[in-house]
């Protein structure tokens, strides 16, 4: 291993988590060549060099290294629980403030905190009079941006958004669709790194952070996963990706009813007997 | 394994989208304009349709309409493929019965994520 690549290691595993791994040289190559050429260096080594002083440069590989791959609805059971599940729970739990408040940690382009804000929209009717806030975060500026302007291409807007979403939520600019004013305002899109402090963002009801402590080394899942706790109320819920499990990195989350994307706080006693997954937001009212 | 019958003028599309559809584990068939896929459909309903909407002879939307009113036409998922990528004609489409839309140039990924809209992924 070159000592250029294990700086370049050290360096994203400090400024972001993200742990590389050796097998993962050619992701490196194809990602940072064009910052390389761009910022006229003439390899690794140079740029893994220039970094260490240059933060603009820093912050840009930081950003090209991110994974930022998502889609609308991704993997749609998490979302199913959402309404089906997680809603229904915090209609009871929360009657009394009327106030849900939903984190979207790494939010990428914006697509799942924008699927969220579209299944809050749909179920007007029972959140009538409730304030739901959605902030939505990232650590890539670029992205973010892309994210609030909420204009998606030909390809991504047609990823996992149903037709009926499209035609209600977007309207078509050329060959692109642009997400409506209504949805977007819905959204308060923030740059935050997950290894820096996010005590400022407050508490949630609802943490989603999936898909991304997959490629966070071990210590830093811990570090996030226990931080995320204590942003998270006592009857909260994380929901993390299909294939991501907190198992042997943070005793503070237990597996909600069946649902074993959806966790809630260990610590946590139910006010109330939980609603099975699937009960509906009107079974959720019928009960109050 | 599931059946979808193909209709687009294109021979090309109906290659690419067949090649798509088969590594999705779906069985396909194909017809090359609405009045072939209503021949097709009265002789073996599908489980789901891949619609071109600018078709010689019968047009997807046509087509449509025809299958709804068959005995046993409510069953097939109805995907339309198309370049027009308007709201007006996702809405007509919708109307008419359509179950789903795609916007040509498609990929896999658009043909898994709509066929998983309609639950037959």
């Amino acid at each position: 291993m070159s000592q250029a690549f294990a700086a370049l290691q050290a360096f994203l595993l400090k400024s972001s988590g993200l742990s590389l791994d050796k097998e993962k040289k050619y992701l490196v190559e194809a990602r940072l060549t064009p910052v390389i050429e761009q910022a006229g260096l003439s390899d690794l080594g140079e740029l893994v060099t220039m970094i260490e002083t240059d933060r603009t440069l820093a912050k840009k590989v930081t950003e090209a290294m991110t994974v930022n791959e998502t889609f609308f609805f991704r993997d749609r059971q998490p979302f199913d629980g959402f309404r089906n599940a997680i809603l229904p729970e915090l209609l009871k739990h929360r009657s009394r403030q009327r106030k849900i408040r939903i984190w979207s940690a790494a939010c990428s382009t914006g697509q799942e905190p924008y699927s969220l804000a579209m299944i809050v929209d749909e179920e007007a009717r029972n959140l009538a009079g409730w304030t739901v806030d959605i902030v939505a975060t990232d650590i890539a500026e670029t992205v973010l941006k892309k994210a609030k302007d909420g204009v998606y291409t030909h390809f991504e807007a047609q990823r996992g958004l149903p037709a009926q979403h499209l035609v209600r939520y977007f309207t078509k600019r050329k060959d692109n669709w642009v997400i409506s004013q209504h949805i977007r305002s819905r959204v308060d899109f923030r740059q935050q790194n997950l290894m820096a402090d996010f005590s400022a963002l407050g508490q949630f009801d609802v943490i989603f952070c999936r898909n991304v402590l997959i490629y966070f080394a071990p210590d830093q899942k811990r570090d996030v996963l226990n931080r995320m706790a204590q942003r998270l109320s006592p009857d909260g819920f994380l929901v993390l990706g299909a294939a991501e499990s907190v198992i042997g990195y943070s005793s503070e989350f237990k597996p909600h009813s069946d649902n074993r994307v959806i966790l809630t706080r260990r610590a946590a006693t139910p006010q109330h007997e939980p609603l099975r997954t699937g009960a509906s937001l009107e079974q959720a009212r019928a009960a109050k | 394994m599931k059946n979808v019958l193909v209709v687009d003028d294109s021979p090309m599309i109906r290659r690419i989208a067949k090649k798509i559809l088969e590594e999705l584990n779906f069985k396909t068939c194909e017809a090359e304009d609405g009045q072939k896929a209503l021949a097709a459909v009265n002789a073996d309903m599908p489980d789901a349709i891949l619609l071109d909407w600018n078709m010689p002879v019968m047009d997807g939307l046509e087509f449509l309409i025809n299958l709804r009113q068959l005995p046993n036409g409510g069953s097939p998922k109805v995907l339309f493929c198309t370049t027009e990528s308007d709201v007006k004609h996702i809405t007509k489409a919708m109307q008419a019965g359509a179950d789903e839309y795609i916007m040509k140039p498609f990929n896999k990924q658009i043909v898994k994520s709509k066929f998983e809209e309609v639950g037959l992924c």
